[in-house]
């Protein structure tokens, strides 16, 4: 059975098409991604999926319920992180949590033992009794997230969790997603952060301009765009990047400190660099052969490069 | 099992409302303050007969009071961005009007009760007929508590839009609706332009309750609220379901 189904999703503002024909299904334990570049559609799908948006046309079943016919008995199977979702500041991190518990129905000792637990784990718990108000952005984000699976959700629905945080809360935001995919709940999660798409998801999928224009393993997609390699050098001093024109090297961009130069040829493309440094009396620090990566597979899929 | 959900969700709706908003400036502005400057205002240094105007004062409390917190709300929360997380929540729409019109009505209620406690003890202000006084300040509470949730439906991010609009369709209602001009006095054009206000059924029902006489039957003037009431909850619904994005 799938934790989430959806057919043929659309939603319409206006004049504008802001998601059109998106289907797709997600496993039970799964940890699916869901990318895309900034208004391809991303948010007004999760909006769709967790009740709070209703699509135009298509269907949305959650853990086997068809989420048009039964919206509060699909949103009891879910945890949702917003991407405006703030908590309420003049509320104390408790009293948030308190809330959100009883929200869903949880008994007082439940309640209280869950939102203990969360507090230290988040290591909030000697704020507990704090304003949010006087909380960091990440201190935020973490009662946030709380929140949302204070009732341990089936499904837990994360929009955009990790923008703008610091490391680590950013760290302690995976972990917690890693966590609670590992205790069995499926995750939904739109990011813009290939990195973190790459780390965490089985599988992503990839929309542009409110249509879905890939699913797949991270891995199988990186693949997709496997023919062109780059390799990354950095020398002891800076260089021209002219300087390593060939036929056989495609692009050659600066990263920082580095050169990174695109070829389908890595052999030849090495040998090159190493016999220009010896001509040029150039010492290498560093040099790495990369594969596609699924930025690459991104930026091409999402027609970010041309 | 679903209307327990339901309910569930419209008292903890309410609930988070009445921990956040009753001390909001606007609410304790808007909803405490004016009243009382207003009663200050028209009964200070005239020698008039407090007993005559009181039903029409309280009536004026109720209505500031209950339609103060509504209002506020969703402007707020959608400003706040924490109008997404409650729509995330197992609630719908209506859960959420109901447990703002609950938050409003209670706050009205417990002003109006201790206005009312106040004036019997200090003033010497006679009740005719509690039951009904009891029913009156209910029914005036979950009317302009729900007239109050309506006023919180157009789609501003800015609560203080909203302030100023409810008070421009506020204002206007005290001055048609008997609480300045008893009903009995009032002629012509003005006397048609009472019956489309809401506060005029509730001024004439604390009349009813308090001294006794009444223009209207007291079972019409609680008809009229009801009806008022379903009327503000059923346009509610259909503009904050209308505006449920903008503004997110």
């Amino acid at each position: 059975m799938f934790a989430i189904k959806v057919e043929n999703l659309r939603k319409r503002f206006g004049n504008v098409v802001a998601v059109s024909n998106v289907s797709f299904s997600v496993e039970k334990g799964e940890v699916f991604g869901f990318l895309g570049p900034n208004g391809a559609g991303k948010t007004t799908t999760i909006r769709m999926l967790t009740g709070i948006l209703t699509p135009d046309v298509g269907k949305v079943v959650i853990e086997g319920i068809n989420l048009r016919e039964n919206q509060i008995r699909a949103k009891m199977k879910m945890g949702v992180v917003p991407e405006t979702g703030n908590v309420y500041i003049d509320l104390t991190a408790k009293q948030n949590l308190y809330l959100a518990g009883r929200f869903y129905g949880l008994p007082k000792n439940i309640l209280e033992k869950k939102s203990e637990e969360l507090l230290s784990t988040l290591g909030l718990h000697e704020r507990r009794n704090d304003f949010v108000r006087t909380f960091s952005k990440g201190m935020k984000q973490r009662i946030s997230i709380a929140c949302a699976i204070i009732h341990n959700p089936q499904i837990l629905f994360l929009d955009e969790p990790t923008e703008g945080l610091d490391v680590q809360s950013r760290r302690l935001i995976l972990d917690i997603i890693t966590d609670l995919n590992k205790k069995g709940s499926t995750i939904f999660l739109t990011t813009h952060n290939i990195e973190e798409a790459n780390r965490l998801c089985e599988r992503v999928c990839i929309i542009n301009k409110g249509e879905i224009v890939a699913i797949d393993r991270p891995e199988k997609l990186r693949g997709t765009f496997d023919k062109t390699q780059s390799i990354e050098v950095s020398f002891d001093r800076s260089v021209n990047s002219d300087l390593f024109t060939s036929g056989f090297i495609s692009k050659i961009e600066m990263y920082g400190d580095k050169l990174r130069l695109y070829t389908n040829d890595p052999d030849k493309t090495v040998k090159h660099i190493v016999a220009l440094a010896e001509k040029k009396d150039l010492r290498i620090i560093s040099m790495t052969i990369c594969g596609a990566s699924l930025e690459e597979a991104f930026v091409r899929l999402t027609g970010g490069e041309k | 099992m679903k209307h327990s959900v339901f309910l569930r969700g419209v008292i903890v709706t309410a609930e988070k409302n009445i921990r956040i908003y009753y001390n909001k400036a606007p609410v304790i502005i808007f909803g405490l303050l004016f009243p009382l400057f207003m009663f200050f205002a028209f009964y200070m240094g005239r020698k008039i007969d407090v007993s005559v105007f009181f039903p029409g004062f309280l009536a004026m409390a109720l209505f500031f009071t209950a339609s103060s917190v509504g209002p506020l709300i969703t402007p707020w929360e959608k400003q706040a961005g924490t109008y997404e997380r409650l729509l995330s929540f197992p609630v719908s729409i209506n859960t959420i009007i109901l447990g703002d019109v609950l938050a409003g009505a209670l706050f009205g209620l417990i002003i109006t009760s201790i206005a009312m406690t106040v004036a019997v003890f200090f003033l010497e202000i006679a009740v005719n007929n509690l039951i009904l006084l009891a029913i009156t300040i209910i029914l005036g509470s979950l009317c302009f508590a729900s007239l109050g949730v309506l006023l919180a439906s157009p789609s501003v991010r800015s609560p203080s839009h909203i302030m100023m609009f409810s008070s421009l369709i506020r204002f206007p209602l005290i001055f048609i609706s008997g609480v300045f001009i008893p009903l009995t006095e009032l002629q012509g054009g003005g006397r048609i332009l009472s019956y489309i206000s809401p506060l005029t059924y509730l001024v004439d029902l604390f009349n009813a309750s308090l001294t006794g006489t009444s223009v209207f039957f007291p079972v019409l003037d609680i008809f009229a609220l009801i009806l008022f009431t379903c009327g503000f909850l059923f346009i509610a619904n259909r503009f904050h379901k209308r505006n449920l994005m903008k503004g997110l």
